[in-house]
This record gives structure tokens, C-alpha cells and sequence, in this order.
């Protein structure tokens, strides 16, 4: 299995047939999202009314949504105020040139990264490294899947593929480690965090993502269990955060709300270790700080969602819980799903976000509409309806040979006459090939699986005869 | 109480042995049940599939069906699929929405609202069965164990959580055995068993694996669409497990035919998959 999302070029199947086939990422896989989802269940149960709060968070995140624009420019007034500096970046592209214009104006060589899904979004990276500057990822996770050349598989774990004796062995490849480092994740943590260090005191520019901004007062909140984005927005003398423009809340009050669930809903803490708060550059009165702060408020297909059809999808606070439950993430992970969001709501947002790649559409696919993501999510995301609707819209560009299947069923089964003409045992064979067309549905089927056969007496024979 | 029979179409063309194991408990609990033969499918396959106006076309002839007989004085639909019944309970009235139907969406919201999974009915009526037994299978005085499938759209979409268990704790010899996995999709998922086969195949392989550790007698649930998918993975697997609807548990449990008009052949069978794997009757084309 690829460790790189791979949109365009694959389909979903193939993606996803390659991930089952690899043992070890299933394992790995599976003992990590049970970790989450069992520590979730627990850290929401300590609250009175878990359903409740996330009610109310629902209830907050629509709110904010309904008035966005407005609550836009209330945060971009109040960056502006405390003298940072805002961008308004339509597209990915609009955002890279902005960020890397930043860098160039700097002179900046290196650059330390916090963890950010909107930069691997717009595939930041790359674009500065193509700038010459040299881009080192500061969260453990992140820092593994980029000297392993991977792209996230996991919004909140990264690198949650891959097992200590992978990252063991990644870390011998690539950065020098010793091979007596061990396989101990306290070992392998200390030897990355001395790694790390370096980059932190060497980096020109910091750049980080955001997970609320509050427009109240400009500020951007940030939580990690590392400690490294407290680093990187305090030591390079610019910082630079790509803030999705939906992650907003107008108030504190409902900011706070919001970080009561964020944690539990995403590993399980009440909070986690590090919330850490931005709001403005250095002021003179201040010790820490960037002497500079740029705020690039990305769309990116965000605001085409706004009001409609995907408008609940806006909601999302990358917490993960969607994925952790996800029996289909649980066998494929990640990269199976094809772009940098994966799981339930990545198999929302890719269609919606990525629909540059015509491969997309059919990421919708991914689940079997279960359900156990809309109970997790604590925003209350209805994702199953929003997946349903994303196939109705894949539907209308069908294939000629899927459309015309589905037809031939429509009208066979619109009429009990002709359902029991093509469902008697003697027809129902040749009946389904005929359907089938070019589907290769039977072959699919029986792919692993026996293949039922029909009874010989249906059960409407049976009833006519007298039961 | 006279109930009507939603069969659902692959337990009338595969597993017929459900839909007359659930006609023989709900006359045991005092159902008159009758079936309207003029029903088809609930259109679920479609409708997941994204083709809502195929969908709500082979839903209308058994929507007319089942309104047809609760004018004609059923006081609830039963469906032996949690599945189906969702369909007809939650999604039917936004697919007849959605396709601009909106006679036909007030109508299944009517028939929506008398629509019962079949555990959830009988639990309501666990008063009126006759004393249930099972014997024979496990060695004798060994309580039967069974591992319950919670199927999504039963547990997740219609909150039906209780009742299966609640059922197989009333019949005598018979225990309910919790497992880690009961509440995890089966990885069947309609079209998603055929278009992602491999992910579903795994997902399948994942339930088993789960089902072997507490080793039970028997794997039980109330939607034959995933039964079936278990069972055709575990003939594949040689996994030995047997597999069957709740229905035929309880047609099993029931006393001594005799006194039960309904009681025939194949109530206790199991679910109708033949074993084989050359089966696929050219269904590539």
C-alpha cells in the first residue's frame, strides 16, 4: 500500500484492495483507532449531557455559519487591529503564492511547521521547498510521514499506519539514528524531540493551521499534546497560520464549547496538553512572540458550500472521531480514501473539495452508510445523508452500463408481475446477467464470497400455496 | 392483533425460511398476519446507490401494497429486516420528496409510522408467546449461545438495541453471549459489497474473527442481507459458524407442532445460502 494519497490516476477499488492485502496496516490501524474510540466513549461519559453539549455545539457551528461572512470580517478586522496581517486566498494556489511570497520577502531558509491538514490541503510544502526554502514538519506524526515521503493518513495521528518498529527503522534510514535506538516509544520520542529542537531555533518563518479562529479578538486557538506549535509561533520572528475560513466561532463562549469536545472526541483527554493561544504579533510589552503574524483565511471550494446542498459539512472539527469508529477506515486507513482527508468526512470533503480530479466523485463509495460516524461526530454532522447525496450526484453522470442496469431493475421491480417473471428460480440467473449488462457484479460478489443461490420455491410460492 | 408481511425481496428469493419462521412466531404471539403479494422491494438498493427515481419506482408498488392492507385492517406492517424497515420508516419519505412525489411521501409517512421491525413487534407482544425452548443442539443441560449481529440501520437509524436479546433471554435454554464486535458493520452495505469487495470481504473477515473469540453456538440477527454476506465469507473461509435469522431461532424454540396452523417445513433451516463457490450463473454477462 501506497503511503500516498493517490487522486488521480487509481480508483477507489484498487486503492482500497491494496490496503486490505497489507496485514500489518490493518493491525496497526485497528489497535489505534480502538485506543481513540474506547478513550472517547470514556471522556464523554464523564460529561452530564454529552448529547446535549453536542447539541449545542451543532447548534453554535450553524449559527456561525449562517453569519459567516460577517464573523469574517470581524476576525480579519480584529487581526488587523492587533497588527497582524490577513489574506484572503480564494484558491489553494492564491494561498501557496501568498505563503511563499512571505518566505522570499524573508530571505527565510527554514521553516518550522506545526501540524496543519489546510496546508497538506493545499500542498504547501512543496511549493516552498520548490521556493528553496527547507520545510521540516514539527509534530511527531507529521515529522515520520515526511521523512518517510507519505502524506497523512489520519487527520489527527498522521502517521497512525505505521508501528514503532517502522518508525524505528524509518528513523535509522533517513536521519542517522543509531540502530541500538530501540523500539521504545519513549526512546524513539527523545531522539526526535533532540532533532526537532534544532529546527526550532534555526527556523526564519513558523507556519501553523488553526483549529478555531475567534473573531471576538482576532485569536487563533491551537491544541496539541506536543508542545511544538507553542515553539513555532514563539521562536521564528514570522508566523504565518492557514486557517480554513470556516473554523471560526464569533465568541469565546463558543469557542470553549467547542474545545470541550474537540479533546474527548478526538483522543479521549478532557483537553489536551497544550491549548495555546494566539492573538496578535509580538506586542513591545511582550517577551515571546513573531514579530510578524499573517492570518491566510483559505476558501479553496469552501464558500461554493456555504447555503447549500453540503452547507453541514462546514461544521467539521477535524477531530477524527468520524474515522476512529469508521469500520471501513478501520480495514483500509487512510491513503485508501485518495486525498489528504480521509475517513467519513473524507469521503465527504474529497468529492467536495477535490472535485478538480474526476476521480473524487467516487470516493463517496466509502462506506456502507452504518451510521456509527453521525453518533460519533460531535457536531452532529449528518454525514450518511450527505453521502447519499453525493451519490445521487455521482448517479447523474453514471456510466451508460450502470444507468442502464439500475433501469432495467426499476422497471422489472415497479410491477409485481414482472418481479415474479424475474425472480422465479429457473430465470433469475440469466435475469441478473442480463441486468448486469458489462457489471461484473457476480464476479464481484464472488470475489471471497460464495454466491447465494436462489430457493427453489420463493416465499410468495410458498404463501400462495398456503403457509 | 392482525399484522401484514413487508417480505423483502431477498428473503423471498433466497431465504424464504425467514419470512415463514416469522409468520410462525408472530401467529404463536396471536398475529393474524396476511401479505399482499402485489409488494416488490423497499428500492434500498437504489436508493444507497444514489438512483433515487429508480428507487421510488420500485418503491411504489409495495408502499400501494402495504397501505392497501392496513386500509384493509392490518394495525402494523412487519418487516423481518431492519434494513427495510428503515427504508420504509425514515428514507421513504424523503426519496418520494426528493423525486417530487409528495402524495406518495404523505403516504409513507402514514405507512412509515404503523411500519415494525419484527423483534421490536414481538418484544411488545413477548407476553402473548407460548413458552419457548430450545433443546438438543449443545449437549444437554448446556445453555444454546448465541452472539447477536446488531445490524446499523436497525441500531443506529431506528434505535432498535434491546429487543433481539431480550428474545433470546425468553427462550428457555437459550443465552444471549456479548461480543466485542456485535454493534461493528458486517461490511455489507448493499452496492458496497460488489464495489468495494475486497474492503467488505475484510470487514466480514474483521466480524468473524470477533464471533470465533467468544465462540458462540450460533450467529443470530435480524437482517438477512448481512447474514447471508457472513455466511458466504465463512463457506469461503471454512470459518465453522452457523448463521441465522433471529426468526428461525424462535420458530425453532416454539412448542410441538400441533397446536400451530403455521408450522412448516423449513421454519428451523438455516439461512438459505447452498454452498458453493461456482454459483455466479453467469451473472457477469
Amino acid at each position: 500500500m501506497s503511503g500516498r494519497h493517490q487522486l488521480p490516476g487509481t480508483t477507489l477499488r484498487q486503492r482500497t484492495a491494496a490496503a486490505v492485502a497489507d496485514e500489518r496496516l490493518r493491525g496497526n490501524v485497528g489497535r489505534a483507532v480502538d485506543r481513540f474510540a474506547t478513550k472517547r466513549v470514556e471522556a464523554l461519559a464523564e460529561l452530564e449531557d454529552p448529547d446535549g453539549l453536542r447539541s449545542a455545539a451543532r447548534a453554535v457551528k450553524q449559527h456561525v455559519l449562517a453569519e459567516l461572512p460577517d464573523v469574517l470580517e470581524r476576525f480579519a478586522d480584529a487581526v488587523l487591529a492587533r497588527g497582524g496581517h490577513v489574506c484572503w486566498a480564494p484558491t489553494a494556489a492564491d494561498a501557496r503564492a501568498y505563503v511563499t511570497d512571505v518566505v522570499r520577502r524573508h530571505g527565510a531558509r527554514r521553516v518550522a511547521k506545526s501540524k496543519s491538514m489546510a496546508t497538506e490541503e493545499i500542498e504547501l510544502n512543496a511549493a516552498l521547498e520548490a521556493a528553496g526554502a527547507e520545510v521540516v514538519e514539527t509534530d511527531l506524526g507529521e515529522w515520520i510521514i515526511q521523512l518517510a515521503d507519505e502524506t497523512p493518513s489520519h487527520i489527527i495521528a498522521p502517521a497512525l499506519h505505521r508501528d514503532r518498529h517502522q518508525i524505528h527503522d524509518l528513523f535509522v534510514d533517513t536521519v542517522g539514528a543509531e540502530p541500538e535506538l530501540g523500539t521504545d516509544p519513549t526512546d524513539l520520542v527523545r531522539f526526535a524531540r533532540r532533532r526537532l529542537r534544532e529546527v526550532f531555533l534555526a527556523a526564519e518563518v513558523g507556519i501553523t493551521g488553526a483549529n478555531i479562529g475567534v473573531a471576538e479578538t482576532g485569536s487563533i486557538v491551537l491544541v496539541t499534546n506536543e508542545g511544538n506549535e507553542g515553539l513555532v509561533t514563539a521562536l521564528p520572528r514570522v508566523h504565518v497560520v492557514v486557517l480554513g475560513m470556516e473554523r471560526l466561532t464569533a465568541t469565546w463562549d463558543q469557542a470553549d464549547l467547542l474545545l470541550t469536545l474537540l479533546a474527548r472526541s478526538a483522543t479521549g483527554q478532557r483537553l489536551t496538553s497544550y491549548t495555546h493561544v494566539v492573538t496578535g504579533p509580538r506586542t513591545p510589552a511582550e517577551r515571546d512572540g513573531p514579530d510578524e503574524l499573517h492570518v491566510v483565511i483559505l476558501d479553496n471550494g469552501r464558500s461554493e458550500l456555504l447555503g447549500g446542498e453540503y452547507h453541514e459539512m462546514l461544521a467539521c472539527i477535524r477531530c477524527g472521531a468520524c474515522l476512529n469508529v469508521c469500520p471501513v477506515y478501520r480495514q483500509v486507513g487512510g491513503h485508501a480514501y485518495g486525498w489528504v482527508y480521509t475517513g467519513p468526512m473524507g469521503a465527504v470533503l474529497t468529492p467536495l473539495l477535490a472535485h478538480q480530479h474526476a476521480e473524487a466523485a467516487e470516493v463517496a463509495g466509502a462506506s456502507t452508510l452504518c451510521g456509527a460516524c453521525m453518533d460519533a461526530c460531535p457536531v452532529q454532522i449528518p454525514l450518511q445523508d450527505l453521502l447519499l447525496a453525493l451519490r445521487r450526484r455521482k448517479a447523474e453522470s453514471a456510466g451508460r452500463g450502470e444507468r442502464a442496469a439500475w433501469r432495467a431493475w426499476a422497471a422489472a421491480w415497479s410491477d409485481a408481475r414482472r418481479y415474479g417473471a424475474t425472480t422465479r428460480a429457473a430465470t433469475w440467473g440469466r435475469w441478473a446477467a442480463g441486468l448486469a449488462g458489462r457489471l461484473p457484479v457476480g464476479r464481484d460478489w464472488a470475489t471471497g464470497r460464495t454466491v447465494p443461490r436462489p430457493a427453489a420455491q420463493r416465499f410468495r410460492d410458498r404463501w400462495k400455496a398456503g403457509l | 392483533m392482525h399484522v401484514t408481511l413487508l417480505i423483502t425481496c431477498v428473503v423471498d428469493v433466497v431465504a424464504p425460511e425467514v419470512a415463514e419462521s416469522a409468520v410462525r412466531v408472530l401467529r404463536a404471539a396471536g398475529c393474524e398476519v396476511t401479505c399482499d403479494l402485489t409488494q416488490t422491494c423497499c428500492g434500498q438498493p437504489a436508493w444507497n446507490a444514489g438512483f433515487a427515481e429508480e428507487a421510488a419506482a420500485v418503491a411504489r408498488p409495495t408502499l400501494a401494497a402495504l397501505e392497501a392492507e392496513l386500509e384493509r385492517g392490518a394495525e402494523a406492517a412487519v418487516v423481518p429486516a431492519g434494513s427495510c424497515a428503515t427504508m420504509v420508516r425514515l428514507f421513504w419519505p424523503e426519496l418520494f420528496e426528493l423525486v417530487g412525489d409528495h402524495d406518495a411521501a404523505r403516504r409513507a409517512r402514514a405507512v412509515g409510522a404503523r411500519t415494525r421491525e419484527l423483534s421490536e413487534l414481538l418484544a411488545d407482544r413477548a407476553g402473548e408467546l407460548p413458552p419457548l425452548r430450545l433443546d438438543g443442539d449443545p449437549p444437554a443441560g448446556a445453555a444454546r449461545r448465541i452472539a447477536l449481529h446488531q445490524s446499523c440501520h436497525m441500531l443506529r437509524e431506528l434505535r432498535i438495541a434491546e429487543q433481539p436479546g431480550r428474545l433470546v433471554e425468553l427462550v428457555d435454554g437459550c443465552e444471549a453471549v456479548p461480543w466485542e464486535a456485535a454493534d461493528r458493520c458486517c461490511g455489507f452495505g448493499g452496492t458496497f459489497s460488489v464495489k468495494l469487495p475486497e474492503a467488505s470481504v475484510a470487514m466480514a473477515d474483521d466480524k468473524l474473527r470477533e464471533v470465533a473469540a467468544v465462540a458462540p453456538d450460533e450467529l443470530v440477527g435480524c437482517d438477512t442481507s448481512c447474514l447471508l454476506h457472513l455466511q458466504a465469507r465463512a463457506e469461503t473461509t471454512g470459518t465453522p459458524v452457523r448463521i441465522r435469522h433471529l426468526a428461525e431461532v424462535l420458530a425453532e424454540a416454539l412448542p410441538a407442532a400441533g397446536d400451530d396452523p403455521g408450522a412448516g417445513a423449513g421454519g428451523a433451516s438455516e439461512v438459505g445460502t447452498s454452498g458453493g463457490g461456482a454459483g455466479d450463473e453467469g451473472v457477469e454477462g
